[in-house]
């Protein structure tokens, strides 16, 4: 917490860690950061019912003609199942699929978004743990898509490619093991988790940074420096809350993408 | 400016790569419970909507259709009963031309028949009547120029035969003369 204390005389510049940014942990009670249950996973559970709620409230009383709320949930729903779900899985199989991805797709998004609200200010995916879970239960609903639909077989034609010549096997054979099954669930977490991740550090170098430039730098040149820091991070909200809607729609699409090369998979 | 001392400091702190395993536990959990949601109540809700729209608009669709197709039949069936009504009147007309037309040849032949008939009896009643006269002449004239001539020849010509054979060929001739007459 140092980067937060009372400036002394002539303080150095502290960067923060990862631990600073967070509160202490609600249970057990003002417990170490990353011992516990805090206030990340609070918000997962605000976003669960907040995602419910409007949703739910949205299509309460569905109209022929929708209002303004009925109208901007259906667009959402709408986009979800036709932009990633019927365009990508295709019209035969995408229906079972639209509530996954559309239950991915506003998790994640919501999430992201919590980033960029005051006080909340942390997006849920920043914390590896939430990413690792949501790539684990995609990874796992993949797979079990493959087995379902072509048994233990499923396995041969995932990482044995069709139309390859028969001595580049040996190569082929372990870089498709290695990047459908090792690599596909840590890119599909780390990809999400990293770019929330470096949108939090940036928002949170910008503050101590700008403050450490303005209070404690004696330099009007110096200062000035620090307000356009200040300018620069209102830039780079923008560009977060763009890169948040941006990843929540990546990782839903990738989710689609596995999905369809699973029930696919003797296609191609 | 930076300092091995920063680089460290910024190290320093949770590794970002190690989760928390509370983290993993309330996001699957969480997850799987908006998932559930979702399935249940969420996805049909909006594919129902969605549905009922796509049933509405078709079914609009389908009733402007059968108003069209209903409005083209009874269109159809107007023009039908116009052009019936049209040949209907048409064919009245023609049977009334017909009708009168025959009527008035009827008349014709009738009245036709009615002036042959009169022109007929008159022709019969005047050769009747002429034929009367001819016979009443004959005996009156016969008659009369005896008596003129026993009056002129006194009873010379008291004898019958001879008388009538005076009398016959002055009648004769006089009859050639009258045809003669009429040749001319």
């Amino acid at each position: 917490m140092t980067a937060f204390a009372l400036p002394t005389a002539s303080e150095p510049y502290v960067p923060p860690t990862i631990s600073d940014t967070h509160l202490p942990e609600v249970l057990p009670w003002m417990a170490e950061y990353g011992t516990g249950f805090g206030k990340q996973m609070i918000m997962i559970i605000l976003s669960i019912i907040l995602i419910t709620w409007f949703f739910k409230a949205a299509i309460k009383n569905p109209k022929l003609v929708p209002g303004k709320t009925q109208f901007l949930a259906e667009s959402a729903y709408g986009f979800v199942r036709n932009s990633i779900g019927r365009d990508i899985i295709g019209e035969k199989n995408f229906r079972p699929w639209v509530p996954l991805l559309f239950a991915t797709f506003f998790f994640v998004l919501l999430n992201n978004l919590f980033g960029i609200i005051p006080f909340l200010q942390i997006p849920s995916f920043s914390h590896a743990g939430s990413a690792y879970a949501m790539a684990l239960i995609i990874y796992g609903t993949w797979i079990a898509v493959g087995v379902k639909n072509h048994g233990i077989r499923y396995f041969k034609l995932a990482v044995v490619p069709s139309g390859v010549p028969g001595w580049i096997m040996p190569l082929m054979v372990p870089l498709e093991i290695i990047s459908n099954f090792l690599v596909r669930p840590l890119t599909h977490s780390l990809r999400l988790m990293a770019t929330m991740l470096s949108g939090h550090i940036i928002v949170m170098l910008a503050a101590t940074g700008a403050r450490h430039l303005i209070v404690v730098q004696e330099s009007l040149a110096m200062n000035s420096i620090g307000v356009l820091v200040i300018v620069g991070s209102v830039a780079m909200y923008f560009l977060e809350l763009l890169i948040m809607v941006l990843q929540a729609f990546v990782f839903a699409l990738l989710t689609a993408i596995y999905i369809q090369g699973a029930l696919d998979a003797d296609a191609h | 400016m930076i300092s091995n001392e920063l680089i460290l400091a910024a190290g320093a702190g949770a590794n970002p790569l190690l989760p928390n395993p509370w983290e993993i536990l309330v996001t699957a959990a969480g997850f799987a419970v908006l998932l559930f949601i979702v399935v249940k109540k969420i996805a049909p809700a909006f594919e129902k909507s969605y549905q009922d729209r796509v049933t509405a608009i078709e079914g609009g669709l389908e009733k402007a259709e059968a108003a069209q197709a209903e409005a083209d039949a009874i269109l159809a069936q107007y023009k039908a009963q116009l052009l019936e009504a049209r040949t209907e009147a048409n064919n009245i007309r023609e049977d009334a031309r017909t009708e009168g037309a025959q009527i008035l040849a009827e008349l014709k032949a009738k009245a036709a028949d009615e002036s042959a008939r009169i022109t007929e009896q008159a022709h019969r009643a005047i050769e009747a009547e002429r034929v009367a006269a001819v016979t009443s002449l004959r005996a009156e004239v016969g008659t009369l120029a005896t008596s003129l001539a026993s009056k002129i020849v006194d009873d010379a010509l008291e004898n019958d035969e001879r008388a009538s054979r005076v009398v016959d060929k002055f009648l004769s001739d006089l009859e050639n003369q009258q045809n003669a007459g009429a040749s001319n």
